[in-house]
């Protein structure tokens, strides 16, 4: 399983690497942890003529925590965002993600950028993003223009992104009520193995314990990660007690559209949506001290 | 038309290496059949088995999951690394031979570089902290009892220092 | 031979000692076919097939051979015409097999050009510039639709699609039938899977004109390998050198790559270069030949009320997928052991092995021995539950007793010994089963579903495949023998060798044990080598658990005939008998301790340099060989299908504590324990390990692994990512209880062990299962227990 030959390259600057994808388009691709392209690239299923190796641009490498968001570059490595100081304090819930991420190894290499424009349905980074609505900062040579994560993902591995191009930055909204509980649920055959479906909550409660702000998303369960701001909605100015928590997971399963593959049926996955949601929304609230 | 080649400067067990690649030749292929370090396996070249672990900069990787050319000015040790200087297994070594870790030896390389990154970073790990520290890297042999009990062997050893 | 007492203990053998191979692999030093590199060394990517079914049309190669660094662009047309077909393990004449398609492709992944260059990556770029015109014709998936006349036929030439069928009748089974007071039928279902090691197939191959030699390193576990390799070749037996000193990545039964070897050699002679194929992933899992069994078992069991089982029906349908070599005799095997541990009077067995339009199947570890139980346990735990019998009582009260050994089973073998009460006494007192059962139920009590799974195993050893001539009456082999030289050379030192490959069983450690043993000399020092197939004495490989037995009791033969040498030498030179003298540590010395001896130097040095001094007729040097039958093999089948099978029956118990989570059905494994006796085990942590990897592979079998076909016949499961293998957090920690119940046809007692683990460990998840699932009134007979096939039985049955 060797790849198809290509040319490669190493922009020093992120101008650059812009450059090569204008000129190239669909025909160039942009490789960061490669831990999802290079096995598609192995099986010959991806044959990009050009691949332009961004790891090493530093303008994609800072983490940096503002009043209101955590924004990490994009080609900061999965392992490096779960041992920062300023992620774990500021978005707990993104680590609780990435214990589901592959393993030691994949996180090692893989990025946080990579991930997300990877579009797997499934993938964890990629459901955080939409259910707290990250803002997603992409550049080509021209201009810089911002989108919603809601709004990136259409189908599996396909994304809004244009060939010209790159990811340079996710902007992670911080929470910043008193309360504050998350939860990451993973349901997969083996550990490290792609999600049957997952689920991802966050709440915040005023001081009686009241909900006043919630998010809930499921991944696997659709043809993207798929953000339920209907539930959260539902669930302000709620008490979060096991009856809602029900009625939220109900609501939760009725708007997911799962496939069916060799690992589980549609109906197996919209039973494990409503079970997942659920249990992250329990166990969010058991979180939000 | 022959294939371009690209130059590539890295550290290879401590060693300088200047080698011109071809670009899709992955990291595992470069050590095994360009260096003839063929300590490194190859068990799925779609990154799952793990058989081709390295150290990168000191962090395990998948080495079928990088382009050599990647590996530009950075320092891998591969098993043959792994060695003191003198040549002789390190006690991790020595502890994968007193428990019977190992069977065919294909998946051994890498458990060993998954632990030693382990043992590095955690002297003092619990039996879950192991099994998730060699999660991603699969064994047909062993059932992983006896590496358990290697990596834990070695942690102790370690922890009692040199004689 | 005197019958080795259980308490017996020896010097080396059953001690805890460190094998001789760990070293060389921790260091990364292992030897394997993809390190080997031959000057000018050429490689091979290949075609495959898309279609379940098709008729090759056209296949165009002139851009590939344009193509830079392609040297050769092999089609089965060629192929076939200088190649003969490879063996097939039943009568089945017409059924051929050989590496490359011709003409029809029958399964997806079926291999149907080779091209080679000067790299994998150049052969595979040129690959996909071959051009196939494919006429794609209906296909058959279903193996019970497969048996019924007027089926799609997978080869027409053979004129069904059954390679084999019979009704073994042994003993009075509608006698047994009528007279007990229950039956009870049910149909389990064993998903095909395999060991799939980390290592793909990998061959080498190099011609040497002026010798007319073929060089051959090759990734194997395969009897009879240089001979299928020369005859298929062409070749005389002499021409074919397989060098068995290649480390082999693990095997566990499925490294056979006849197929992969007959086209590099021809490739090898046809270019004058070395050629050297390694499988990439998906060549090695769509067209490898590496799956195993795929078996529905209709059971039935005929039962007292008091639990007596009297008889078994049991028809086995095994679907080998487009062609076979070994794979249908895997129905077979378990002949040898059709009753399990248990003392049932009769047994009907009908075995067919079916074509289907599916990847074939190889040998796995266990050869069908796996399955088989898993549908006896099965049967086992139906007929306790019939009763509201406790599954241990059950067990124990149709156990054989340790009293009846020799034990002559309705199928023609008789199993050596065992001690099958104690031996799961043991496992439940470890388990502390009482325990077990109040987890278990307080689990149960907080709402979860758990369940304890229990089986009692036979591991049948010693490998002689009788089941040959059972199957195939024209092929009268019962010759399974194997071999060991020993040399004791000039400076003293001990040398042995072995006559086949090596996949991680640890034999160098296993001979060099056995010939420090018998010659008082230490291990450590003693060095075993592998042969060639030229300079091999006769082996059989390891299969069938052995190489304990015949490795190990071949390395002793010959030790002892040096010792005998060295007694002789030592007599004749004392001038005394040698009922006056003793061997001790390598001397000869006098038994009263009076008088003088002679050393080990100076025995040696008798041997090699002083023939004067040598007795009349004695051979100069010091070195002997020993080349022998499986113990109680050499037999036929009777008319009705008896025959003896292997001679060493090992015995396993498994216990489990399973939970299910009632809400996402994910099983997971909380306590295993597993009652081991295998005899005298000769390196404890060889024995230990073995069975903890087929533990893991039996969980895998169990719950994860599956070669899954789509309707159109596609392997949906043809990458990691979706044939899921265990890791270290999903085997848990297994405790593993000795019981030593020496066997009475083996040197030392020991019996096989190759296969421990594997051929209860599905057996004792799927009961543990079934009791989880049992208070809801749900059962699961199919492997994989996935969770999705958990979570439909949960709904209340399933649509699958």
């Amino acid at each position: 399983m060797k790849s198809a030959p290509f040319e490669y390259i190493r922009p020093e600057t992120l101008a650059e690497a812009c450059a090569v994808l204008e000129e190239h388009g669909g025909d160039a691709k942009l490789i960061a942890g490669g831990q999802s392209l290079i096995p598609m690239m192995a099986m010959r299923l991806a044959r990009p003529a050009w691949l332009v190796d961004i790891n090493r641009l530093g303008a994609l490498k800072s983490i940096s925590v503002s009043d209101d968001a955590l924004a990490i570059g994009a080609a900061v490595r999965q392992c490096v965002v779960e041992r920062d100081p300023g992620a774990r304090a500021n978005l707990p819930l993104l680590g609780k993600a990435l214990k589901w991420v592959g393993h030691v190894q994949t996180r090692n290499r893989g990025t946080v950028g990579g991930s997300i424009v990877h579009a797997d349905p499934s993938a964890e980074i990629a459901l955080v993003a939409c259910v707290l609505d990250a803002t997603l900062v992409l550049e080509d040579s021209s201009e810089t223009s911002e989108m919603q994560a809601r709004e990136f993902f259409f189908a599996p591995m396909v994304t809004a992104i244009a060939p010209e191009q790159c990811l340079t930055e996710i902007r992670f909204p911080v929470w910043k009520e008193a309360r504050v509980g998350s939860a990451f649920e993973e349901v997969s055959i083996r550990h490290g193995d792609f999600a049957l479906v997952s689920a991802c909550a966050q709440v915040a409660l005023d001081a009686d314990g009241l909900c006043i702000r919630a998010a809930l998303g499921i991944g696997g369960a659709s043809p993207f990660p798929h953000a339920l701001p209907e539930v959260g909605q539902m669930l302000v100015g709620k008490r979060l007690d096991e009856k809602v928590i029900v009625e939220a997971a109900d609501l939760a399963a009725g708007l997911i559209d799962p496939d069916g593959d060799l690992h589980a049926t549609a109906d197996y996955r919209r039973h494990l949506a409503r079970v997942m949601a659920a249990r992250t929304l329990a166990a969010a609230v058991e979180d939000a001290i | 038309m022959s294939e371009r080649l690209y130059p590539v400067t890295l550290q290879v067990n401590g060693e300088r290496v200047e080698a011109q690649v071809s670009s899709r030749q992955t990291l595992v292929d470069f050590l095994r059949d360009s260096l003839r370090l063929t300590g490194t396996h190859v068990g799925c070249e779609h990154g799952i088995c793990g058989a081709c672990s390295i150290l990168l900069d000191g962090e395990p990787v998948r080495a079928c999951l990088m382009y050599a050319v990647q590996a530009e000015g950075c320092s891998v040790t591969t098993i043959e690394g792994l060695a003191l200087p003198d040549g002789t297994p390190g006690p991790l070594q020595d502890a994968f031979c007193e428990t019977h870790a190992l069977q065919c030896g294909y998946c051994t390389p890498a458990m060993i570089i998954a632990s030693h990154a382990l043992l590095e970073a955690n002297p003092d790990p619990t039996e879950a902290e192991i099994r998730d520290a060699i999660g991603g890297n699969l064994c047909r042999c062993t059932g992983y009892q006896q590496i358990v009990e290697a990596v834990q062997l070695a942690a102790s050893k370690l922890a009692k220092g040199p004689k | 031979m005197k019958p080795v007492a259980a308490s017996a203990s020896f010097r080396y053998i059953g001690k805890q000692r460190r094998t001789k191979e760990d070293p060389r692999f921790v260091t990364g030093r292992g030897r394997f076919v993809a390190d080997i590199a031959l000057p000018g060394m050429k490689h091979v990517a290949l075609v495959t097939s898309p279609h379940a079914s098709a008729r090759i049309k056209a296949i165009r190669t002139e851009t590939a051979l344009t193509m830079e660094g392609v040297r050769y662009v092999l089609t089965g047309e060629e192929l076939c015409a200088n190649v003969d077909p490879l063996y097939v393990g039943v009568d089945a004449p017409k059924v051929h097999r050989y590496p490359l398609a011709r003409d029809v492709v029958r399964y997806a992944g079926e291999w149907v050009v080779a091209v080679v260059a000067d790299s994998r990556a150049l052969a595979e770029d040129a690959a996909e510039k071959i051009e196939i015109d494919y006429e794609p014709t209906p296909y058959i998936l279903d193996p019970e639709k497969a048996i019924l006349p007027g089926a799609l036929l997978v080869h027409p030439d053979h004129g069904s699609n059954v390679l084999f069928r019979r009704k073994f009748v042994w003993g009075p089974v509608e006698e047994d039938f009528a007279r007990s007071e229950h039956t009870l039928s049910f149909r389990a279902r064993w998903g095909r899977s395999a060991t799939v090691p980390i290592e793909t197939f990998g061959v080498a191959a190099q011609w040497h004109p002026g010798t007319q030699l073929l060089d051959v390193w090759a990734s194997i576990q395969m009897p009879k390998f240089p001979d299928q390799t020369a005859r298929a070749l062409r070749l005389p037996g002499n021409a074919v050198r397989v060098h068995f000193d290649v480390d082999v990545g693990g095997s566990y039964g499925v490294k056979r790559g006849i197929k992969h070897t007959v086209l590099v050699g021809y490739l090898a002679r046809r270019l004058g270069m070395p050629v050297r194929f390694i499988e990439d992933r998906l060549e090695n899992m769509r067209g490898g030949d590496m799956h195993g069994p795929d078996r529905i078992f209709d059971m039935t069991v005929a039962f007292d009320a008091d639990g007596t089982i009297r008889s078994l029906k049991i028809r086995a349908l095994d679907d080998v997928g487009a062609y076979a070599g070994r794979s249908p005799l895997q129905l077979g095997k378990p002949v040898g052991a059709i009753v399990g541990p248990y003392r049932i009077n009769s047994v009907e067995y009908e075995p067919i092995s079916v074509l289907t339009n599916k990847t074939a199947q190889e040998a796995v570890r266990g050869f069908g021995q796996a399955p088989t139980n898993y549908a006896i346990e099965t049967a086992i735990d139906r007929v306790a539950r019939h009763l509201g019998m406790d599954r241990v009582e059950l067990r124990k009260k149709n156990f054989i007793a340790k009293d009846q050994f020799p034990y002559l089973i309705p199928s023609g073998s008789t199993y050596d010994s065992g001690d099958y009460v104690t031996v799961l006494d043991k496992a439940l007192d470890a388990v502390k089963f009482n325990e077990l059962v109040a987890t278990r139920d307080a689990a149960r009590k907080a709402g979860r579903l758990a369940g304890i799974g229990i089986a009692t195993c036979l591991e049948p050893s010693g490998g002689n495949s009788a089941f040959e001539p059972l199957f195939n009456p024209k092929n009268q082999t019962t010759t399974w023998m194997d071999s060991c030289l020993v040399r004791v050379d000039i400076s003293g030192a001990i040398t042995g060798v072995m006559n086949t490959s090596t996949s991680g069983q640890g034999h160098e450690t296993l001979v060099s044990t056995v010939l420090g043993e018998v010659l008082e000399r230490d291990p450590d020092s003693i060095r075993v080598v592998h042969a060639d197939s030229l300079n091999a004495l006769p082996s059989n490989s390891p299969v069938g658990s052995r190489m304990a037995i015949m490795l190990g009791g071949a390395a002793a033969g010959a030790a002892k005939k040096i010792k005998a040498t060295l007694m002789a030498i030592a007599a004749h030179n004392l001038g005394v008998p040698e009922s006056a003298l003793e061997y001790r540590d390598g001397n000869v010395v006098p038994k009263t301790g009076a008088g003088k001896g002679l050393t080990w130097d100076r025995l040696v040095e008798i041997a090699h340099r002083n023939f004067h001094l040598l007795p009349k007729g004695m051979e100069p040097g010091l070195q002997a060989k020993f080349v022998w039958e499986v113990p109680t093999g050499g037999g036929l089948p009777t008319a009705d299908g008896r025959i003896q099978m292997y001679p060493c029956y090992s015995f396993e118990a498994h216990l489990v504590l399973v939970e299910i989570d009632p809400l996402t059905a994910q099983p997971k494994i909380l306590r295993y324990v597993c009652g081991h006796d295998c005899g005298t085990m000769i390196n404890p942590s060889i024995v230990h390990g073995m069975t903890y990897g087929g533990i893991a592979h039996g969980i895998g079998a169990a719950l994860y692994e599956k070669f899954a076909f789509s309707d159109n016949g596609q392997l949906a499961s043809q990458t990691f990512m979706d044939y899921l293998m265990p890791s270290a957090l999903e085997v848990p920690a297994v405790d593993i209880v000795d019981h030593c119940t020496p066997s009475p046809l083996t040197e030392f007692g020991q019996k096989g062990s190759g296969e421990a683990g594997y051929l209860g460990a599905p057996a004792a998840i799927a009961s543990a299962i079934n009791d989880a699932l049992a208070p809801l009134g749900r059962s699961i007979d199919e492997l994989p227990m996935t969770p999705l096939a958990l979570w439909e039985k949960l709904q209340g049955g399933s649509t699958r």
